[in-house]
């Protein structure tokens, strides 16, 4: 089987993921980039299951997809509020945690 | 007697059944009811006092059970045999060596006892349902009386002195809380004080006569019969082997006994039964006259073999148990002619004949005093009930005879005809049941060497014959006097044992139909009892030949020398005639046992004698009796009736007359004597020494302790508070303060930088993972 291919693909997107995470200092973008980090991991379940010949990895990568839709409305809401009371949604502007 | 004869007597087969098996169950299904009036009793239809009536009535079919299959067992087996008790015992707990043992001891003694006790109480009980009717507290009236049962079945049937103990107390408690049942009044309860620490006064006797026996006998019995220095029958073996040192067991024989003198009303620790009759008339029918206050005359039964070595019962002619005896038959029944309250007439007649018991078992006439406890049940129980009978339906609740009995022998004739068979039975006319037991006791003192005490056993039957005829006269005949007479309610004798009690008046049906006989559940106890007090009599009629002692041959333990070995898995119990030891042709007119050490083999019981009846004798009792009947009868027609100037009115005249009747009223200033004399010199001392110590020795400890606690907390405020804790503290205060300066920068406030922090950290985690796996 071709696992390979699907890690190599898996890696990179994680890398993206994280790197937008990082880089980014937009809030929509940072949630985006969440996305990408945990669909590389369902690919990675995927594959392995391929390999396997069993179903659970693909029953993992539907409870993480329930988990992310979950995880995007949450997120989606806190932005909305962040823009409310900052007129902008830039995460540099939210650091008065400074310690 | 052969060999092959000794063989078959050594097997003959004792008989058993289940009832002497189970007999533990008598006093436990009273004691089972007990908790269950406790607590459900007040939702039940009756109050539950059908619980207790039917508890008693399960424990009398048991007990008759049990006496029927003794008696089986006794016929069974052949002359002079043994007959072992049927002993069963279970280890109730162990401590430092000790074990204490819980069991059952069934023999003649103790079925007689129980059968009585259960019959009693049973009578009691019924005849309470009536004459307690609507009282606040019936319930716990019914739940103290059956626990009474239970005690006092308990001891009867105690196999070791720690349950016979636990027994005695449950019934000094029971007496207390029965005694102050009407506890509003302060003399109800101040009586209920007054039984309660004489009785414990008396207790300190057992206790220390149990300790003393345990430790003197323990080793013996253990080695000899594998039993507990507790047991009875060891006890009672250890005292016959001529092994006691004799000061120990005197020693402890007095103690016993100090505990019998509080417990059945002995002088001079009988000043509190005649208060207990302020309790409600059942209880003195039950606790105060035919059950309780025999167990102190019990204890010395049970335990003969030790009063009976350590007191030299039959080498001389005189002992504390026939002094005491004697005394207590002669003072409480002169004590008796100036009550005008009928009921302390028939509680000083009580102390009187529990005074011939201890006369009887002090000058070896064993049987003779366990049949009266037999016969006075009965009889007593009876004038008891009989007095509750005429309170409760003609005199209003008064128990005074002088103000409100007299000529109740037409109104109650079911009450008079019970009265009076029992009054005979008590002065001991043939052929009442008193005949049979009382004179045979005074026979056999005198038998047996204690002349002196003979004549005062006769003395006192002449007296118990004159006072019972005043009582019998002032209640039953002449003119009919207040309450009985119709008149309304007055106030009520001073002394407070008979005051009604105010739930108990509100209900009184007979304020306007004036005096009546009592109801069924009344007149039904008081008949059969009367018909007891004159036919028990029969069961030990001595007069009519050997065939006739029933008592004896079912009763009385036979004295001889059993050879006791211990088979494994039954110490104690494979009891067999020893027949080598004792030369066949006198084994049984004379057993060694009481008078030198057995040889081969333990003994029971001690050998006793019986006077053979002589009717010369008995003639001159019985005309001793008639003869303080008919003074007595003349001298109350023309006190109460005639007021005859000769004789009335004669105390007050004659001023040595007078000293002794005031003497007499104020009984012999005994309660004064403790009251005042013996409870306030030891008292008053004791607390002045209490206060003293108090002062000086406590509050001097108290304040060297508080100055040094107060110099050792400075110290260690400035040493070690100071120095110590508190330096830890700031140190380790500051190192928080600088690790977290250190730690300050990373807390930007970026979420990219915590992002960033985040992933390398699960790199290097990943990476740490890797190499590990690999």
């Amino acid at each position: 089987m071709f696992v390979n291919q699907f890690l190599f693909l898996a890696a990179v997107l994680f890398c993206i993921g994280v790197y937008g995470v990082v880089a980014r200092k937009n809030a929509v973008l940072m949630l985006m980039s969440t996305e990408l980090i945990l669909n590389s991991v369902n690919i990675n379940l995927l594959a392995f299951a391929m390999r396997n010949g069993s179903t659970d990895g693909h029953t993992f990568a539907l409870y993480i997809i329930a988990v992310a839709a979950a995880e995007v409305g949450v997120g989606l809401g806190l932005v909305l509020l962040v823009y409310r009371n900052k007129k902008s949604i830039s995460v540099d502007e939210l650091s008065e945690m400074r310690g | 007697m052969n060999i092959l004869a000794a063989e078959s007597e050594v097997l003959a087969p004792l008989a058993t059944g289940w009832f002497m098996d189970n007999a533990w169950l008598i006093p436990v299904v009273p004691t089972v009811a007990f908790a269950l009036i406790i607590l459900i009793g007040k939702r039940l239809p009756m109050k539950g006092s059908e619980l207790g009536v039917f508890s008693m009535v399960i424990s009398l079919v048991l007990s008759a059970g049990t006496a029927y299959q003794w008696i089986q067992r006794v016929n069974g087996t052949s002359e002079g045999q043994f007959v072992s008790p049927v002993v069963r015992s279970w280890s109730w707990w162990q401590s430092g060596g000790f074990d204490f043992g819980i069991g059952q001891h069934v023999d003649g003694l103790s079925v007689v006892v129980l059968f009585v006790v259960a019959f009693i109480s049973t009578l009691v009980q019924v005849y309470s349902l009536e004459y307690l009717r609507g009282d606040r507290r019936y319930t716990h009236f019914f739940a103290a009386l059956t626990l009474f049962s239970g005690g006092m079945l308990a001891m009867v049937l105690a196999d070791n002195m720690i349950l016979f103990l636990l027994g005695w107390e449950i019934m000094g408690l029971c007496s207390f809380i029965l005694i102050g049942h009407w506890w509003e009044e302060d003399a109800n309860s101040r009586a209920a004080l007054k039984a309660f620490f004489t009785l414990r006064t008396g207790d300190m006797g057992l206790l220390v006569g149990i300790s003393m026996l345990y430790f003197a006998a323990n080793d013996w019995t253990q080695a000899n019969l594998g039993l507990s220095g507790f047991s009875i029958r060891g006890i009672s073996a250890w005292a016959l082997s001529g092994e006691p040192n004799s000061s120990v067991i005197t020693i402890a024989a007095v103690a016993l006994f100090i505990a019998s003198i509080g417990k059945s009303g002995q002088f001079p620790l009988h000043t509190w039964l005649p208060d207990a009759m302020a309790g409600p008339t059942p209880v003195s029918s039950l606790l105060h006259s035919s059950t309780m206050v025999v167990a102190g005359v019990f204890l010395v039964a049970r335990l003969y073999p030790v009063f009976f070595v350590g007191l030299d019962i039959l080498g001389s002619g005189g002992n504390l148990i026939v002094i005491i005896g004697g005394i207590t038959i002669v003072i409480s029944a002169a004590l008796a002619f100036v009550q005008d309250d009928i009921k302390r007439v028939l509680a000083y007649s009580t102390v009187s004949q529990l005074g011939y018991m201890m006369l009887g078992l002090g000058a070896g006439a064993w049987l003779p005093a366990v049949f009266h406890i037999f016969t006075h049940a009965f009889f007593k129980a009876c004038l008891f009930l009989g007095a509750g009978s005429i309170s409760h339906s003609a005199s209003h609740h008064s128990f005074d005879m002088k103000k409100d009995m007299g000529g109740l022998r037409k109104v109650m004739p079911i009450t008079f005809a019970t009265w009076i068979v029992s009054t005979l039975a008590l002065c001991g006319v043939f052929p009442f049941s008193g005949f049979f037991s009382k004179d045979e006791i005074i026979d056999n003192v005198g038998h047996n060497g204690y002349n002196t005490f003979m004549i005062i056993g006769l003395v006192g039957a002449f007296m118990t014959a004159a006072y019972m005829t005043r009582a019998t006269y002032l209640t039953f005949f002449g003119e009919p006097r207040g309450a009985s007479a119709g008149h309304a309610a007055h106030s009520h004798d001073p002394h407070g044992a008979s005051a009604p009690h105010d739930s108990h008046a509100a209900h009184d049906p007979h304020g306007a139909t004036g005096p009546h006989e009592s109801g069924l559940l009344i007149t039904v106890p008081l008949i059969i009892l009367s018909v007891l007090a004159l036919g028990s009599g029969f069961l030990n009629a001595t007069p009519f030949g050997e065939s006739w002692e029933r008592m004896k041959l079912w009763v009385e333990p036979r004295a001889s020398v059993v050879i006791a070995d211990s088979y494994p898995g039954g110490p104690g119990e494979s009891l067999k005639l020893a027949s080598g030891a004792v030369p066949a042709e006198e084994s049984h007119s004379k057993s060694v046992c009481g008078s030198a050490t057995p040889e081969k083999g333990v003994c029971y019981a001690p050998q006793l004698n019986h006077a053979p009846f002589k009717w010369s004798k008995a003639l001159v009792s019985l005309l001793i009796v008639l003869a303080g009947m008919a003074i007595s009868w003349v001298l109350s027609i023309l006190v109460f009736t005639e007021r005859d100037p000769r004789v009335a009115g004669l105390t007050s005249r004659i001023k040595v007359l007078g000293l002794g009747h005031k003497f007499l009223v104020d009984k012999y200033y005994l309660d004064h004597l403790y009251e005042n004399v013996v409870v306030r010199s030891v008292a008053y001392p004791i607390s002045q020494a209490a206060y003293w110590f108090n002062q000086n020795v406590l509050d001097g400890v108290l304040h060297t302790v508080a100055r040094f606690a107060k110099r050792l907390s400075a110290w260690v405020y400035k040493n070690i508070d100071q120095r110590v804790v508190d330096t830890t503290v700031n140190n380790s205060a500051v190192l928080t303060k600088s690790v977290g300066t250190a730690a300050q920068p990373t807390q930007s406030g970026r979420v990219s930088q915590y992002g960033a922090l985040l992933f390398s950290a699960a790199a290097i985690a990943a990476l740490v993972l890797v190499i590990i796996n690999t």
